[in-house]
């Protein structure tokens, strides 16, 4: 499992610390964290400490080093954006900027504009809002570059809110603005935010997230399917047209991408090249994923419905396995650390599974009693959730 | 003397080459385009500006006026590092732009908020003065702060004096949450709101339809209201002749509900256009916004001429969803409104109908020379009339 990781770190060509979360579901994009340190059980003492956030959101937190990012966004109309470093160790605010939205900001009450969760390539963070502005600060908060997609393109607007959070690559950051009327997906030279590539997309609301498949390669999931796209220059490596959700993202793990569509289905990517064709391993109509994302874990893949069931499945044949019913219902992606599942509920209940007992079990619970729709970040021992006004962090 | 002279040059040489610098880097960031055009440049000047002396945020805040909002952004972010570095604060300076109604609002609302956090009271005492200032964000502390007056004297029985105070806040109130908590609490004392004219709503409309959208072709097709108003004309509709008619609408919020114009079976008439035509008298020739909150796909023309359009269906609806620049021509201005409801079956997709009023950049409402009385009933049969105490929708 380690080994596997490792490898699969080299293969993307990260340049981040081991420990950093940098991205939406951390460095590998599949919501796996190598951290051992993690707790298995929760006290009231697990909470080592909350803070209040300036606004709302429920983009996840990144770590990056010793600096929890955060991004939230604050106002009547959630017109004023917000990205934050705080120490990790206590909570406090290293830098703050603010930013005001050139873009739409109307978004569906139970979202915010501050939905997207930022990435970082370790030397620069990149922020998306809702309202399409996007914001490149050093790690030390200086501004390297903005853009204001609405600002260009005027019909780059989702009314519900837009919540696909960007990936970076090589020198490429690809930014999903996919929606139902000018419907696009970037890529952004990440050193001073000019357009690369602009590809026309589905005119279709979708909020899932790119994917990155290898260095330079993204799987972009729509309405339609997926589309492996090659960063450098926009174009097209290969397509799985069978259609795909446009709320949960897919994942991927030891080359295999499991896609929420008809349930998962799972491509095995091209082992030599995994620009090339995939081919189909399994389909399974029994994994049928809500609103958070899938999660693998060794020979298991995770879906959790929408009445707060998780199911295991087979990641070689798609055959169901146990259930366990969790408290939900849940928003936010699990993470996954060494045997172990942690969930956070839209009521701020977070939840530990072992997935190793016989029918999976619970292990730990704490309610951190405010609504959580954002994946927790995962470093150093700790997880980092966020709600609409703090940030928590729990650890042994 | 001559010492004295050589430190009095190098001092102003200094001071010259800094502030050179500091414009010189304003000018490079206001410079920035679309699709981050002049960013490699911006990047560079404003590692330059971030550098200056906190005695230069004024210059940088004076910098925002009429600035693009990408680059207000730029400058922003320069201030936020300036500031955080911790130099001493130009605090008249700072208090003298806050005061200066001609600068950039959201400008003038960041100097305050710097102000507010070296010297909390000084920012408290300024806060009742901004009750009626153009800056949207200075005047909602000054608006909260009646709200709490008012609702304190309301708890204390000072009927008269809640009132004055919420009806003062009402008046200040651009923030939506705002004027309907001084509505409600008016509302409460058995006072009457006319919400619509506060926001400045067009209530009087001509409407025409149900011409064809059928696989939402009706959008880019360009049906005879588009090339010329002619309000006695009849034309072919999606299933028969069509002809206009007049509408009015008595919601408190604007609301102009098409399915009550063309009731349809079920819930209501599906892959059909509609248009809705006012004509608007302006006192003055002169800047102006329309704010539209409309789910269904819609295009607006002033004069004559396409202002927005867009294709997007059921994603919801709020006040001032879209706010649209035009500039209203002195006297006769037209406003045409092309509405598209689409397929879709679900509960949540029986809507086909928007809310437009017309204001300034503010948000305060810029009422017609002759706009006629709110009325209390509508063709429709909306009222305007709502039970006291209720708290408004939308």
């Amino acid at each position: 499992m380690k080994n596997s990781l490792i490898t699969l770190t080299f293969a993307l060509g990260l340049t981040v610390h081991s420990e950093d979360w940098n991205q939406f579901r951390g460095p590998h994009g599949n919501g796996v964290s190598t951290d051992k340190n993690l707790p298995t059980t929760l006290q009231d003492d697990s909470l080592k400490w909350s803070i209040t956030l300036p606004g709302r959101g429920l983009s996840g937190a990144l770590v990056l080093g010793d600096h929890v990012i955060v991004t939230c966004s604050s106002g009547p109309t959630q017109s004023r954006l917000h990205v934050l470093a705080l120490n990790a160790k206590d909570g406090s605010v290293a830098w703050h900027r603010q930013f005001w939205a050139t873009g739409r900001t109307m978004c569906h009450a139970k979202t915010s504009v501050a939905a997207p969760t930022p990435c970082s390539d370790g030397k620069n963070i990149y922020a998306v809002f809702s309202s399409n502005d996007v914001i490149c600060l050093d790690r030390a908060g200086n501004l390297q570059w903005l853009r204001g997609l609405t600002a260009d393109y005027a019909n780059v607007s989702n009314s519900l809110g837009m919540s696909s959070s960007p990936v970076v690559t090589g020198d490429t950051l690809v930014v999903q603005v996919e929606n139902d009327s000018e419907s696009y997906t970037l890529g952004l030279n990440k050193t001073n935010g000019l357009n690369r590539w602009r590809l026309d997309r589905p005119k279709a609301a979708n909020w899932t997230s790119p994917v990155l498949l290898k260095s330079g390669l993204v799987a972009l999931q729509s309405k339609t399917g997926i589309d492996a796209v090659r960063t450098q220059d926009g174009s097209n490596a290969w397509s799985y047209e069978d259609g795909a959700s446009t709320i949960p993202s897919s994942a991927v793990l030891n080359g295999v991408l499991y896609i929420p569509s008809h349930g998962i289905t799972a491509l095995k990517l091209n082992d030599a090249d995994a620009a090339n064709t995939p081919k189909q391993l399994w389909q399974s109509g029994r994994l049928q994923p809500g609103t958070a994302s899938p999660t693998v874990i060794g020979n298991k893949v995770f879906t959790t419905n929408r009445a707060g069931v998780l199911t295991s499945g087979n990641t070689k044949t798609g055959e169901r396995g146990w259930q366990l019913r969790l408290k939900g219902p849940f928003s936010a992606t699990p993470v996954a650390a060494g045997d172990y599942l942690y969930f956070v509920n839209e009521a701020g209940l977070v939840q530990i599974v072992d997935t190793t007992a016989e029918e999976g079990e619970i292990t730990g619970k704490l309610d951190l009693g405010e609504q959580v729709l954002g994946s927790p970040a995962v470093s150093n021992g700790a997880l980092y959730m966020r709600s609409n006004s703090k940030l928590y962090k729990v650890a042994k | 003397m001559k010492p004295l002279f050589a430190v009095l040059l190098a001092a102003i040489i200094c001071f010259t080459g800094e502030a050179a610098s500091v414009s010189d880097s304003i000018k490079t960031i206001r410079a920035v385009g679309p699709e981050g055009q002049g960013n490699t440049a911006a990047a560079k000047a404003w590692k330059s500006l971030a550098q200056a002396d906190a005695a230069a945020l004024p210059e940088i805040l004076r910098a925002m006026r009429d600035s693009s909002p990408l680059s207000a952004n730029w400058l922003r972010a320069a201030v936020d590092t300036i500031a955080d570095r911790g130099g001493k604060l130009p605090q008249q300076a700072l208090l003298d732009f806050i005061a200066d109604q001609k600068q950039e609002p959201r400008a003038r609302r960041l100097a305050f908020e710097l102000i507010q956090k070296s010297n909390p009271k000084l920012a408290d005492k300024l806060i009742p003065g901004l009750i009626n200032d153009p800056s949207v964000e200075l005047r909602r502390d000054a608006v909260a702060h009646v709200l709490e007056a008012g609702t304190a004297k309301q708890i204390s029985k000072q009927t008269q004096a809640a009132v004055k105070d919420f009806r003062k806040a009402l008046d200040a109130a651009r923030d939506i949450d705002q004027i309907q908590a001084a509505t409600t609490a008016l509302r409460q004392l058995n006072q009457k709101v006319d919400l619509p004219r506060h926001f400045g709503f067009l209530m009087h409309w001509n409407v025409i339809g149900p011409f064809d959208n059928t696989e939402r072709k009706g959008f880019a097709t360009v049906f005879p209201p588009e090339k010329k108003i002619d309000l006695s004309a009849t034309y072919e509709g999606k299933s028969g002749k069509v002809e206009w008619s007049e509408f009015i609408t008595a919601d408190e919020y604007g609301m102009v509900d098409i399915n009550k114009a063309y009731p349809g079976p079920g819930d209501g008439l599906k892959e059909v256009t509609a248009f809705a035509y006012t004509e608007y008298t302006a006192a003055s020739a002169g800047p102006a916004q329309l704010r539209l909150g409309c789910k269904n796909a819609w295009k607006i023309w002033h004069n004559g001429q396409l202002v927005f359009s867009r294709d997007e269906y059921h994603r919801g609806i709020r006040i001032d969803q879209y706010q649209l620049d035009i500039n209203l021509t002195k006297g006769r201005n037209t406003f045409l409104v092309k509405l598209c409801q689409n397929e879709q079956q679900q509960s949540w997709t029986k809507q086909w109908q928007f809310q437009l009023r017309v204001c300034d950049a503010t948000g305060t409402a810029v009422l017609a020379a002759d706009r006629p009385p709110t009325p209390e009933i509508g063709t429709d049969n909306s009222g305007n009339n709502p039970t006291p105490g209720r708290r408004p929708r939308n």
